[in-house]
């Protein structure tokens, strides 16, 4: 399958420490993948590279099959959306939205017409002389978005758009980001530490860890079979047992905790996020293990339970480097 | 179009930078040049007129006490007009400007009309209108600081159970300090490298190296001497700039400042009166010289429009030559102080900095015995030149502009820069549509006080004016050096008209800074 973006090798050192120690990274026409990883791990790094703010020390980048060595970063045709928006202070929301528009030199009927559209798809139909000071963080980050699919990127990027909301406004906004770019087929590249914002964006999730990409996989499989045990861990699932080079991973939906005055565990105090209940239990020898599960049926903490677990649900993972 | 591109940009950036440079080196470096061949003597070194001891011991002292008077004078207003919220505080805080913009030769004539006979030459009357001058020094720089030190420290303290004293010393002092030795030292600077108040109040015998460069080069024509006290006076400006720009260096990262807006209290109870009181009392202050200085000009206004013997055009004409001189020079400076905050802005603060302010602090006066002794002879004779005025005050006014524009220039968030260019914008489109727009406003400040400061100008100007085109501080100096009423009132009428335009143009300059997020 030929990627709309291909990376390969990308290496990139800044200030003695390798930022990108050798990426390889492809993304399909009209896909969205998610570069998701601690921070530090280099995903905002390999954005730059992409978008061309940064300069490769090695390896290539390619959009539609050309190279896009020694393209400056306003004849890629890539749009970046950024963390803290970048808005122009001095311009109002059409201004915004019509920079790239006008960029190319595109007749301001058409312009005008194209800016309309996209404040229609982000929602903010109407708000063309909106001053940006003005505009709440929501706003922002739809004029921010409007602004970066103007040009119609061949490629989008998304540099942790949504870091710093309240909770009930970015999960609807994922959700609507999902939506925008299945409903115009956007190829796009989106950079998260979020776990939850990953899975809920990407068709596709790369894991990065220390300017490496461990893992490329749907939310499914990464979340079935994680690549090591600190992919494991840093994905969300705690029930990692290590044993010398190998782990074994205990997904939590599959361990069920069976009220039972003989059993050799006792629960701890439940946590309950929407729907979702997670459980603590610990064995008579110290071990511990989690278990999730709707309903609302929690049993008191220290009650006594047998715990099991569905074979299916346990994979069996190389230990990997310490995280 | 590619590398060859970027290659033409850095040519054109290259270009651009070389014209502050060979404009400095024409009009300043030149003539310091001519000025260190004439002070040096042949073995190298200096050849200072008797007399120099004292000279440099009373040109210190009187710094220091002025420096020390004006901290006093200027804490009270720092502290209510940078901690309280109260109605009309913008317009407190541009008032306070007004006497730093204020002429100097305004402000002696003022003080001369102020003070009693007894009083009105002298250390008291230098020392009174320094501190006059130099509270807005230390209100802006101290308030500024005060007004973004987070009050919830404060309070973190209180709560913690540090008492008001144990408060002030180790929670808002630690914080304050910076910006109050910055402000010290700018303030001694200023003192330092004061000319038309000493000239003018000082009376006969009490000198600075400043004023006794002037009275060696223009009155006893003993351009030897001038020259070596010049080298005296640069030496000494460079130890105080340097030691001052390290003091503002340090004021400029005292930590995370936080925003007004959490930080302004209304005042209550006893601190509502104090408040009031500050303000009523800075008021007083602001406004009787000014209003002494009206009075006295009333009735001398006919004046301005008769022939005089004290100059060759009649007195009006003096601020039609101002008002042109100072736009030519705020014209000027804007173009190479712009230029030299652009070059400056790429690179992070540091030594080149203090560099570009040098001719803020090399005195005034001595650029403008530089001009006379250098500009004398072909090719490059300018003396009867009228340009050589308003280079002279640009000069003057550059640095300024610097000061303005470089923060500004910095203070552009890069990602705009990176947003433009995933856009489609090259880095010259950027710098069009989104640098330049985004510092206009500070380039729209800096023209107001450019002009400002060139109209107000007389060290340089005094030297190269000629004497049929006076600017408005000559003229006035010329008056107020002759006996009678009549001179005296031509001299007030003039100083009016001189402080009118010139707080106008601070004014309209100030508002437009204070402009930000208010209104549009």
């Amino acid at each position: 399958m030929a990627g709309a973006l291909q990376v390969r090798g990308a290496r990139v050192a800044l200030g003695g420490h390798e930022a990108l120690a050798g990426v390889d990274l492809d993304v399909a026409e009209g896909s969205t993948v998610a570069v998701l990883g601690p921070s530090g791990s280099g995903k905002s790094t390999l954005l730059r590279s992409i978008a061309g703010l940064q300069k490769l020390d090695d390896g290539t980048v390619s959009l539609d099959s050309r190279s896009l060595e020694g393209v400056p970063a306003h004849r890629r045709g890539v749009g970046l959306m950024f963390q803290d928006d970048a808005l122009f202070p001095h311009r109002d929301v059409a201004a915004n939205v019509g920079f790239g528009l006008r960029m190319q030199n595109v007749a301001r009927a058409e312009r005008e017409a194209r800016v309309r559209e996209l404040l229609a798809l982000v929602g903010l139909e109407g708000r063309e002389r909106r001053r940006v000071s003005t505009l709440s963080g929501g706003e922002r980050k739809r004029v921010a978005l409007a602004r970066a699919l103007a040009p119609a990127p061949r490629l989008l990027l998304l540099d942790e758009p949504l870091g710093a909301l309240d909770r009930p406004l970015h999960d609807r906004l994922v959700v609507e980001l999902r939506g925008l770019f299945a409903e115009i087929g956007q190829t796009a590249l989106y950079v998260t530490h979020d776990v939850a914002e990953a899975f809920a964006v990407g068709a596709l999730v790369a894991v990065m860890r220390d300017g490496r990409i461990v893992q490329v996989a749907t939310p499914e499989l990464l979340w079935a079979a994680p690549a090591d045990a600190w992919v494991a861990r840093f994905i969300g699932l705690q029930n990692v047992e290590e044993h010398g080079a190998t782990a074994l991973v205990i997904r939590p939906e599959a361990v069920v905790f069976r009220p039972d005055p003989h059993g050799d565990a006792a629960v701890g105090t439940g946590q309950r996020d929407g729907p979702l209940v997670t459980l603590r239990a610990t064995y008579d020898d110290g071990r511990e293990i989690v278990s999730a599960h709707t309903g609302l049926d929690l049993p008191p903490p220290g009650t006594r339970v047998t715990v099991e677990i569905d074979p299916a649900a346990v994979v069996e993972v190389p230990a990997g480097a310490p995280g | 179009m590619g590398p060859g591109h970027s290659a033409l940009t850095r040519g054109r950036a290259l270009a651009l930078g070389t014209v502050p440079v060979a404009f400095l080196a024409l009009f300043f470096a030149y003539p310091l040049a001519t000025i260190l061949e004439r002070g040096l003597t042949s073995d190298g070194g200096l050849s200072l007129p008797e007399g120099t001891t004292a000279l440099v011991w009373f040109t210190t002292w009187q710094a220091a006490a002025s420096t020390l008077l004006t901290l006093v004078a200027g804490l009270p207003l720092a502290w209510a007009i940078g901690r309280f919220r109260f109605r009309g505080r913008s317009l407190a805080r541009a008032l306070v400007l007004v006497p730093f913009v204020l002429p100097t030769v305004v402000v002696a004539t003022a003080f001369l009309d102020l003070l009693p006979a007894d009083l009105q030459r002298g250390v008291p009357a230098i020392l009174a209108a320094h501190v006059f001058f130099n509270v807005a020094v230390v209100t802006r720089i101290v308030g500024g600081a005060w007004a973004t030190v987070d009050a919830r420290s404060e309070e973190a303290a209180a709560v913690l159970g540090a008492g008001p004293l144990r408060r002030a010393r180790e929670v808002t002092l630690p914080r304050l300090a910076p910006a109050l030795s910055a402000a010290s030292a700018l303030t001694f600077l200023f003192c330092f490298t004061s000319f038309g108040v000493i000239l003018i109040l000082g009376g006969p015998g009490r000198a600075t190296v400043e004023t006794e460069i002037y009275n060696r080069a223009a009155r006893l024509f003993d351009l030897q001497a001038a020259a070596a006290l010049s080298i005296l006076q640069l030496l000494a400006v460079a130890v105080v700039l340097t030691v001052a720009s390290v003091l503002e260096a340090r004021a400029g990262d005292g930590g995370a400042l936080a925003d007004e807006g959490d930080v302004l209290r209304r005042p209550t109870g006893g601190r509502r009166v104090a408040v009031a009181g500050i303000l009523a009392i800075a008021a007083v202050v602001l406004v009787l010289p000014l209003a002494v200085l009206v009075g006295h000009s009333l009735g001398s206004w006919h004046l301005l429009f008769e022939e005089t013997p004290a100059l060759l055009v009649e007195p009006w004409q003096a601020a039609v030559y101002s008002v042109a001189f100072a736009s030519v020079a705020a014209a000027i400076a804007l173009v190479v102080g712009g230029i030299a905050a652009i070059t400056l802005a790429r690179r992070p603060p540091g030594v080149l900095d203090g560099f570009v302010l040098l001719p803020l602090g090399a005195s005034a006066v001595m650029l403008g015995f530089g001009f006379i002794i250098t500009f004398d002879a072909a090719p490059l004779d300018f003396r009867s030149s009228w340009w050589l005025v308003p280079v002279a005050q640009s000069l003057v006014a550059a640095p300024f502009v610097v000061r303005i524009v470089t923060p500004a220039l910095r203070s552009i968030d890069p990602r705009l820069r990176e947003a433009a260019a995933t856009l489609g914008a090259s880095p010259g489109r950027s710098r069009r549509e989104v640098d330049l727009p985004l510092v206009s406003r500070a380039f729209g400040i800096a023209a107001g006080f450019a002009f400002a400061i060139a109209l107000g100008e007389f060290g340089a100007t005094v030297f190269v004016a000629r004497a049929e085109q006076p600017t408005l501080p000559v003229a006035i100096f010329r008056f107020l050096g002759r006996p009678g009423a009549e001179s005296q009132g031509t001299a007030a009428a003039l100083a009016v008209v001189l402080a009118g335009i010139t707080v106008c143009a601070a004014l309209a300059a100030e508002r437009l800074g204070d402009g930000r997020g208010r209104g549009f």
